[in-house]
């Protein structure tokens, strides 16, 4: 949207990860400079990388009316609207709009794909058909969490489930403020989750995207993604005027490489568009920015191009950092992640240092950190890249 | 909210091409079944041709119609995709893969099962780097695409490309998730009128469940009701009536879209 957004409050969020369960305990992480990256394997899987699991999601229980939903994707989203307030802020939102003025505009990758994954193990011997407990339509479709989110949080507006890879829940902020400005609703539900699962596991090890060891973007020696899993949600509301200290969407910017399915263009056009459009829609200039949250997935491919696009846009002084080293790339939830980490850093005026990577890149030349730094944050961006040349970038900010 | 429609793009069973399709959608001529042929865009490189699954070959081929149809640069023009089932057969074969001993996964096939493998291939056939989304509500995808697409009119967008598609699943999945066929629709709308305005659309979200309007034909009704992106045809047969009318479209439980169509 090149046409400046009406800026949005941000009244609630929450997050859970690797890092833990709801926004106290990431930010905890963040200070402390934790990594959730282990070196262990998700179920069967037999791909030598390291992941960043959710501990506890396989014992945890989908509400009982909605136990059709049940997966691995929908208990994580679950868990995390149970955090921070949060399902209960959207419920009372919903006495004060009515539920049908709320919109859910959520995102994901692969929704509850490891269901079907199983349900292919346990094929009918004879006839090759899947077990009959297998529901297609609760787990496996893209609108799966949709479907359950909507009715956990017992919302009637507009709806739909982005799914462009690894931008998805970056994307839905767009679609938010899209629809709250034509006046299909007056506040909106974005988020999304996505979870391990054996396909983006072996897929990614296919393309040879996978390290050994704790991602390090932008180091000398990184050498792939690290696969977490997560959820994220936020409430965003219309304003008139937003109250001093009100966390806000300041703008939006989305573009296509038009270059290649899995590889980013590599001198960063389309990223250096999708930031100069979240700019132009939020009404700032690059010196606006108090520091950027990386796309930097640590392959090679990726943080050079992006680095090339930050580069030349903001030059080397902005601060920036992937916090992918912590979470790890959590692929559809990593748009949602991110903006939230964003919000986090700037409640606590905290620019987290990115995990694990101990030696700059020489060839990078925007300004990384390593170490937390303390600063007062008024504005970050934070971008969102994907497969099929999907970028998406964001500039939040808190109202003077 | 309010957008013009320029061009309109079509494949489905029997209906094989938007012009071609006109008089049987109006009634005209009588609804011959057959199945939709899709051939690979030209548009894309030979190496990208050999690749695209038919899910991407269908949306192309609608897409590249409706944007002929309205004369405009496909590679200025944002574009909005939804789809139930997205990529069915590659997502089939993942699995299948998966589900065996050595789980050797194809990277192309990896790459191609994502949601927005269209939206990618379309990108670079058409050199767009414009912005793109790719939707999913389940059986209320096209309704979702169509109020984005008037949403992002609304928002500020000069034109916009809405391509809607859907592929059935091989077998194991077909059983659990039936869809009925091949079927692709896609819309050039914009914000002014021009000489190539064929209707303006109101489109208006609701929070009431209406009747959907349904397909005279039964055939065609059944088409509707069996692929999710089909749930367009009512507006197509409206279109193709050149009538002024008001259709409800179904969108999720308890809710509906509703198109009013005043042809310019």
């Amino acid at each position: 949207m090149s046409r400046r957004t009406q800026s949005l409050a941000i009244s609630r969020f929450t997050i859970v990860n690797s890092l833990g369960v709801g926004s106290e305990a990431v930010a905890r992480a963040l200070c402390e400079k934790r990594s959730g990256l282990v070196s262990r394997n998700f179920e069967t899987a037999g791909v030598d990388t390291c992941i960043g699991p959710v501990d506890g999601v396989e014992d945890f229980r989908i509400r009982q009316d909605l136990r059709d939903y049940d997966c691995r994707n929908n208990r994580l989203a679950q868990l995390c609207m149970d955090q921070n307030g949060f399902a209960a802020g959207v419920a009372a939102a919903r006495e004060s709009y009515g539920a049908g003025r709320i919109g859910l505009f959520l995102g994901t990758s692969t929704a509850g794909l490891h269901s079907t994954e199983l349900a292919y193990r346990s094929r009918d011997p004879r006839t090759g058909a899947l077990p009959a407990d297998y529901r297609y339509a609760e787990t496996q479709n893209t609108y799966s969490i949709g479907a359950f989110a909507r009715r956990y949080l017992g919302l009637s507006g507009p709806g739909f489930v982005v799914s462009s890879a690894c931008s998805s829940t970056a994307k839905v902020f767009g679609n938010a403020a899209r629809m709250i400005a034509a006046g299909a609703c007056d506040a909106a539900v974005v988020g999304g989750a996505d979870t391990l699962c054996l396909m983006t596991l072996y897929g990614f090890q296919s393309l040879g995207l996978t390290s050994r060891y704790p991602c390090r973007p932008f180091d000398a020696e990184r050498d792939g993604i690290s696969i977490g899993e997560g959820a994220g949600f936020a409430l965003l509301e219309k304003t008139d005027r937003a109250a001093p200290g009100a966390l806000q969407l300041l703008g939006v910017g989305e573009s296509s490489d038009a270059y290649h399915m899995s590889t980013p263009h590599p001198e960063g056009l389309g990223a250096r568009m999708a930031m100069q459009r979240a700019l132009a829609s939020a009404g700032l200039e690059p010196r606006d920015i108090d520091y950027i949250n990386l796309h930097g997935t640590a392959t090679k491919s990726n943080d050079a191009s992006e680095d090339r696009a930050v580069f030349d846009l903001f030059g080397p002084e902005t601060p920036c950092s992937s916090t992918k080293g912590a979470t790890g790339h959590l692929l559809g939830a990593a748009g949602i992640t991110e903006a939230i980490i964003s919000l986090l850093a700037i409640e606590q005026g905290m620019m987290p240092g990115g995990a694990n990577t101990r030696r700059i890149d020489p060839a990078l030349k925007s300004r990384y950190l390593l170490e937390n730094k303390q600063q007062k944050i008024s504005r970050v961006l934070s971008n969102s890249f994907g497969f099929g040349g999907s970028n998406c970038s964001l500039v939040l900010g808190v109202a003077p | 909210m309010r957008a013009y429609l320029e061009g309109v793009g079509l494949l489905g069973p029997g209906l094989q091409g938007w012009d071609a399709s006109c008089p049987v959608l109006a009634g005209e001529l009588p609804f011959r079944p057959a199945e939709a042929i899709i051939a690979a865009s030209e548009l894309l490189p030979a190496a990208e041709r050999r690749r695209a699954p038919i899910p991407v070959k269908l949306a192309l081929a609608v897409g590249q119609e409706a944007l002929r149809n309205a004369g405009r640069d496909a590679s200025a023009t944002p574009t909005v995709f939804t789809s139930s089932s997205g990529e069915g057969e590659t997502l089939h074969q993942m699995c299948e893969t998966l589900a065996s001993a050595e789980r050797e996964v194809s990277p192309t096939r990896f790459h191609n099962s994502v949601h927005n493998a269209a939206a990618g291939y379309w990108s670079i056939a058409t050199r767009c780097r414009e912005a793109s989304t790719s939707l999913c509500a389940y059986d209320a995808s096209f309704g979702a695409g169509l109020i984005e697409a008037v949403a992002q009119i609304v928002a500020g967008a000069k034109a916009v490309a809405l391509i809607a598609y859907d592929q059935p699943y091989p077998e194991p999945l077909h059983s659990a998730r039936p869809i009925a066929g091949c079927f692709g629709v896609a819309f050039v709308l914009t914000s002014e009128t021009t000489s190539r305005a064929a209707a303006v659309l109101e489109v208006e979200f609701l929070t009431v469940e209406e009747r959907p309007t349904r397909m005279a034909e039964a055939r065609l009704e059944a088409m509707r009701r069996g692929i999710p992106a089909a749930r367009s045809l009512p507006l197509l047969a409206t279109l193709a009536r050149k009538a002024a009318e008001s259709i409800a479209l179904e969108f999720l439980d308890g809710t509906s879209v509703r198109v009013t169509v005043r042809p310019c």
